[in-house]
């Protein structure tokens, strides 16, 4: 037991303590309220809750909401309660250190980080380069880049605003796909006499109920991959400001980003206040500006998100510029993969749009025959071009 | 009661719960809360709730959750015919107006459908609704407010109160992503595939006559298959399907005969590319490994 945490003299008790865990919980994502701590403390009355282990399942069932949060649990229970007898002086955190929180929205703070020179919610130069410690390296790196970057360093809040408007119409774009046959429906614009008919037989003939139908929605659901290693850093600003304006635009698309890891992106950004949601896919994407694991990622995508979010009504948006530093081999097998989901494929390189570019880099020329659609896109302007194109899929 | 007891209850039910998802029964049972369960297909989620309805006898009300379920298929339904049928014989007997618009408007032709008939038994009744992805976002907002308020109003009639908290259970695929609210509301575990020595102890639950070196084997054998890149990993359904399949074929021991392992794979492999990739000399070193 003596890895359990020891509790200054001071500390007002047990329930305080509870409520400081469920506030350790709150800064780390999970996304609890007073609700939850009122039921913790509840529930620890119906077990034993003198056991460490008793306490971690009650409270796992309690704070955790989808698989990725109950992963994360044990760490995060393990930090506060199991820090190896060590004095915790401070259970409830100052109000003005959440204040200045890494994952809270401060639009007049100021940047921090050794690289920006302006505040950490304007990028340093207005062109979209805002990277400044990078030199544009356009080959893959090996290396992965452990430094923190704050995503909030590029992308701006009227960007995104922007990117919103042509995330939606992209999305209209996509999702317009309607049929020519009518189908039953409660809400129905015609009636649908075949079946009223059939139906009224139950009621002696009469047709009490009327039957309706109309053209199905055929909706589409957009899924998106991002790539942020180093070789596309400089890109990264226009396209973090699209998946965040696509996410706002629909709620059902699901965005990733990838550089040496996949990471799900989704919960993060459907946060109201943008900022501080770019704040936490920030604090998610650690090793941005780093190498490039295409293939590995995609992989990982097919075999793990792709089985549940991805069917045939899905488009999956690939946003990279295909420079790898893995066999070839393997993204040509996770878009097969991918493929075989009846999905349709868009791949957006910025490096397209540049005069004389051929898709040589090896990834990219194993990627082609599975795509359908290859466009270059470096600009919101580009994104916005794109449209029709995506339109006539 | 404590989780200790329900976990041993529900073990002489024949379902092997794991440590966490006992906790976390036992929670919601004291709470009154729903729980939410998810995880892969096959893993005993909708099994939890039939098993949970024998401990508590009580009656299990299973809801089947798919795409454009509304609340006549949820709630309630007024029965048509019955109250067609009541106004042509009312008008035969001279019965007019205000009464018989009362008397069809009764509790009397009302259809229950699961979720009206969780809240209105004498006992409190396992609700089980599977497969929440599946239904639209609209009825899982509808859910929600039954879920919290435990009455339903019917227009013709007024509200419908609870006379009972159902213990919910809800499952769910994760073919969809569940809005924020409803996990909010619902206590939450993720179920995994069991290992080893649970898997082993669900198969003796319930095949208790298979010899003890062929259900080592057997589960052996399946531990290993799962951890094969498999487009459908086979789950504990069909665990016990396979199990099943070689008790019929009177088989002792896996190793024997590599063609009649492998036409006993259909039980575990659902789909073409799957069979392909298991041939019979793929099994045969899988069986070998796991004996």
């Amino acid at each position: 037991m003596s890895r359990v945490t020891r509790f200054a003299s001071r500390d007002p008790g047990p329930a305080a303590r509870v409520v400081g865990f469920i506030a350790h919980l709150r800064d780390n994502g999970l996304r609890l309220g007073v609700a939850e701590a009122d039921l913790g403390l509840t529930a620890l009355t119906h077990v034993n809750a003198a056991a460490p282990d008793e306490c971690r399942r009650v409270l796992r069932a309690i704070c955790t909401g989808s698989k990725e949060e109950a992963d994360q649990f044990d760490a995060l229970f393990d930090s506060y309660w199991m820090d190896a007898g060590r004095v915790k002086q401070r259970i409830i955190p100052k109000l003005h250190a959440a204040m200045t929180d890494d994952a809270h929205s401060s639009r007049d703070g100021k940047g921090e980080d050794a690289s920006a020179s302006g505040t950490s919610t304007t990028p340093d130069t207005e062109d979209g380069e805002a990277d400044s410690d990078g030199t544009g390296k356009l080959i893959a790196t090996e290396q992965r880049n452990l430094s923190r970057r704050d995503l909030r360093d590029l992308v701006r809040g009227e960007e995104i605003a922007e990117a919103e408007a042509i995330a939606r119409r992209m999305g209209a774009a996509l999702r317009d796909k309607r049929s020519r046959r009518r189908i039953a429906a409660r809400k129905g614009d015609r009636l649908h006499f075949r079946k009223t008919i059939r139906r009224s037989l139950s009621t002696g003939g009469e047709p009490l109920r009327l039957m309706r139908k109309r053209r199905p929605d055929r909706t589409r659901k957009i899924v998106a991959l991002c790539d942020v290693s180093g070789s596309m850093s400089v890109y990264a600003q226009v396209f973090l400001a699209f998946l965040a304006g696509l996410m706002r635009a629909d709620k059902d698309t699901d965005a990733y980003l990838f550089h040496t890891r996949l990471v799900r992106i989704t919960e993060a950004l459907r946060d109201k206040d943008t900022m501080r949601a770019i704040g936490r896919m920030s604090l998610m994407a650690n090793g941005f500006g780093g190498g490039s694991k295409i293939g590995p990622s995609l992989q990982r995508f097919a075999d793990t998100y792709a089985k549940r979010f991805v069917d045939g009504r899905s488009v999956v948006l690939i946003l990279s510029d295909g420079c790898d530093t893995e066999p070839a081999e393997h993204i040509a097998a996770a878009l097969t993969k991918l493929k075989k989901r009846g999905c349709k494929m868009v791949w957006l390189n910025p490096l397209k749009g540049w005069r004389d570019y051929a898709p040589v880099a090896g990834g990219m020329a194993a990627a082609l025959p599975h795509l359908d659609l290859f466009q270059a896109a470096n600009t919101l302007d580009d994104l916005a071009a794109l449209e029709p194109e995506l339109a006539a899929l | 009661m404590t989780w200790n007891t329900l976990q041993t209850a529900l073990a002489a039910h024949n379902y092997v719960a794991s440590d966490d998802l006992s906790v976390a029964l036992h929670l919601a049972l004291s709470l009154e809360r729903p729980l939410l369960l998810e995880g892969a297909a096959g893993v005993g989620k909708t099994e939890i709730a039939r098993t949970l309805s024998l401990t508590q006898g009580t009656k299990l009300i299973r809801l089947q959750c798919y795409e454009g379920l509304d609340a006549s298929q949820a709630i309630y339904e007024w029965n048509y015919q019955r109250q067609l049928l009541t106004i042509r014989s009312a008008a035969e007997d001279g019965e007019t107006g205000k009464a018989v618009e009362d008397r069809i408007f009764s509790r009397e032709f009302l259809l229950e459908r699961p979720l009206l008939a969780a809240i209105t038994q004498d006992a409190p009744p396992v609700l089980l609704i599977d497969e929440i992805d599946r239904a639209d976002e609209e009825f899982e907002a509808y859910l929600l407010e039954v879920l919290s308020d435990y009455q339903v109003s019917v227009p013709e009639l007024g509200t419908i109160k609870a006379t009972c908290k159902p213990i919910v259970i809800l499952t769910s695929n994760g073919t969809r992503d569940l809005s924020d609210a409803l996990r909010r509301r619902c206590l939450y575990t993720y179920v995994e595939y069991p290992d080893r020595a649970t898997e082993l102890a669900i198969l003796q639950a319930r095949c208790p006559e298979v010899e003890a070196h062929l259900a080592a084997q057997i589960i052996g054998f399946v531990q290993k298959l799962r951890e094969e890149e498999l487009e459908k990993t086979p789950g504990i359904a069909e665990m016990l399907d396979f199990a099943a399949a070689l008790m019929g074929l009177g088989i002792a021991d896996l190793t024997d005969d590599p063609a009649v392992l492998q036409s006993t794979l259909t039980t575990l492999l659902k789909t073409q590319s799957d069979q392909a990739q298991i041939t019979s000399e793929v099994a045969a070193r899988i069986a070998g490994k796991a004996a």
